[in-house]
């Protein structure tokens, strides 16, 4: 598939960033750092998590292999006007608390299917204090709401950020294309067929109990009891979720005990994670298996500069090369059996990471601190 | 792409919320190209051991293994752009999946491939699923021009698809066929866009 692929893109004409390539890595992490995303633009790509480019105040959206065939034919993609909805996160986020953390809490809110037949723009204090790497993490698992993409309104940083990158305007272009940028945001009145608001500073560093994104909770809760879900269609796929999660209602998340941890994925694999995972990992020891598997090349040499890498080596991490990795099981990086991964990736669902993986999706500071406990760890008690 | 119009078949009921693609069609199998088939790779974790033996599972029980309609649970396919899980579904014989809900990007593939999403109510799909699981072999009958699902009672129901799909299945059009129709239309708002937005 991958000489193919190499074949194809040769015979075609069509960039390809391939194994080999100084720059290769997983797609949502090299595109946006080379700056081919720019706010305003379409964009699309064979996989759900291209709404990563949702930080830009790009629109993309995920389609199937027939489209990517219509795309390539004709440059253009069938595509109905979506409904909009607005998730306002008011506020500021406490100590310990990231984009993950903030999305997580507002899946647990809308649920996975919240978002279906939407596009989600983020908007409110907690969301323009994002970095843009945030953002993107943020951006990334909007399909986990179920929307096909979700968007932050390009600032400041959206521009500072794409300044002098290898793709953005040039010199001769600057100025006119900050102009477009700027006009693009809602407008003050905007009408959004569904209001979401969630109250920054109450988010708390969030898990993942369970097999669905919107299973989650506050890592100072307990596994929830089914029985107290209001909803009969989430108490059941809950009941399920606990059993195969081998958990018991009621037990603390922090009494979970972990196998082994993750740290990667076009969610969570780039500079700015790297660097959070860091500081709690700094001059500690991991007691379980513990990769660290970064997002792209560009990501893993930025890293190594700063010396990230010896402080994961040292802690006892496994620093490998960029790719999915352990998020979808590729390559032979599988979770067994009936372990538990506390992981930086986006999906929990069943056999996911691996047949009979049990995941619990996690900051990458989250998943540090799960890597020097060997169970679900507050981060907080470790800043 | 095959035409949609009329089609009636054993009804296989699978009624859980939230069936997910990484569920219908293990990451795994996405490589293998299509000419191999994708029959087998449906539902794999749930029909087969780690070592490839049969596990018990209702499409592997007559009449079920027969059966070219799903019935199944709301937000069905959600998760990844996979279009394996739809081929997995029709190589497997399923012409329709009948559901409350549809994860967007897996609808949008079903449309591409000629397997039609059926939307109906919560209750109507939930009884559907009742039924055909104590009458195995139960078949339902689904016509697409009237865009209407008969029960194996004979009730009949009535579901909404978007006018222009609709008559893309009912022919068994190509999508891009349809689309380079409005070829100069593309070129025009192309050129236009390049020159608004010079730096692209």
């Amino acid at each position: 598939m991958v000489e193919n692929l190499e074949k194809n893109a040769k015979e075609t004409g069509i960039r390809h960033y391939g194994m080999h390539h100084p720059q290769q890595g997983i797609m949502h992490v090299v595109a946006p750092e080379l700056g081919f995303l720019h706010p305003g633009m379409v964009v699309t790509g064979s996989d759900s998590h291209i709404a990563t480019n949702g930080a830009f105040g790009a629109f993309g959206f995920g389609v199937g292999a027939s489209q990517v065939k219509h795309i390539l034919a004709t440059q253009t993609v069938w595509f109905r006007r979506p409904k909009v909805m607005r998730v306002n996160v008011t506020g500021s986020l406490k100590v310990g608390v990231s984009a993950k953390d903030v999305i997580l809490a507002i899946i647990e809110k809308i649920g996975i299917a919240g978002g279906n037949g939407h596009v989600i723009e983020y908007c409110g204090s907690a969301i323009t204090g994002l970095s843009m790497e945030g953002r993107m993490t943020l951006c990334n698992m909007s399909i986990e709401a179920g929307a096909r993409a979700g968007m932050v309104a390009p600032d400041d940083k959206t521009i500072e950020y794409l300044r002098g990158l290898p793709f953005a305007p040039t010199a001769e272009h600057w100025d006119n294309a900050v102009a477009f940028w700027k006009s693009i945001p809602s407008d003050s009145g905007a009408h959004f067929d569904k209001e979401v608001t969630l109250d920054g500073s109450l988010i708390e560093p969030m898990v993942t109990w369970g097999t669905c994104q919107d299973e989650a909770c506050g890592i100072t809760a307990k596994v929830p009891d089914p029985a107290t879900f209001s909803d009969p269609a989430r108490r059941g796929r809950a009941e399920k979720a606990i059993s195969y999660m081998g958990l018991k209602p009621g037990t603390s998340i922090t009494e979970i005990k972990i196998d082994r941890v993750f740290i990667g994925s076009c969610t969570n694999a780039r500079l700015e994670d790297l660097r959070e995972a860091s500081k709690i990992a700094k001059g500690k020891q991991v007691v379980i298996p513990s990769i660290i598997v970064p997002g792209s090349q560009t990501v893993k040499e930025a890293a190594e500069r700063e010396g990230l890498h010896e402080i994961f080596i040292k802690a006892g991490f496994e620093w490998r090369s960029p790719g999915c990795s352990m998020c979808t099981g590729s390559n032979g990086d599988r979770v067994p059996s009936g372990e538990r991964c506390a992981s930086t990736s986006n999906r929990n669902f069943e056999g996911r990471q691996g047949r009979g993986s049990l995941t619990h999706l996690v900051s990458p500071a989250m998943a540090a601190a799960a890597a020097i406990s060997g169970r679900l760890a507050d981060v907080r008690d470790f800043i | 792409m095959q035409p949609f119009t009329k089609y009636s078949a054993i009804a296989a009921p699978y009624f859980f919320p939230d069936v997910d693609t990484d569920k219908i069609i293990p990451h795994v199998f996405l490589r293998k190209p299509l000419s191999a088939g994708y029959r087998n790779f449906l539902f794999y974790n749930l029909r087969f051991t780690p070592e490839g033996k049969t596990k018990s599972f209702i499409l592997h029980e007559p009449p079920f293994n027969k059966a070219g309609i799903l019935i199944s649970g709301t937000n069905f396919g959600c998760g990844s752009t996979r279009e394996g899980a739809v081929y997995a579904l029709t190589d497997f014989g399923f012409r329709a999946v009948i559901a409350p809900s549809f994860g967007d990007i897996f609808q949008a593939n079903c449309l591409q491939n000629g397997l039609l999403p059926v939307v109906l109510a919560a209750n109507v799909v939930e009884q559907l699923a009742t039924y055909v699981s104590a009458n195995p072999g139960a078949t339902i009958s689904i016509d697409l021009e009237d865009q209407s699902v008969t029960a194996p009672d004979g009730t009949v129901y009535k579901f909404a698809i978007d006018a222009s799909r609709k008559e893309q299945l009912l022919k068994g059009l190509d999508d891009i066929g349809i689309t380079l129709t409005d070829s100069k239309l593309i070129d025009d708002f192309e050129a236009a866009y390049k020159k608004k937005l010079a730096w692209l």
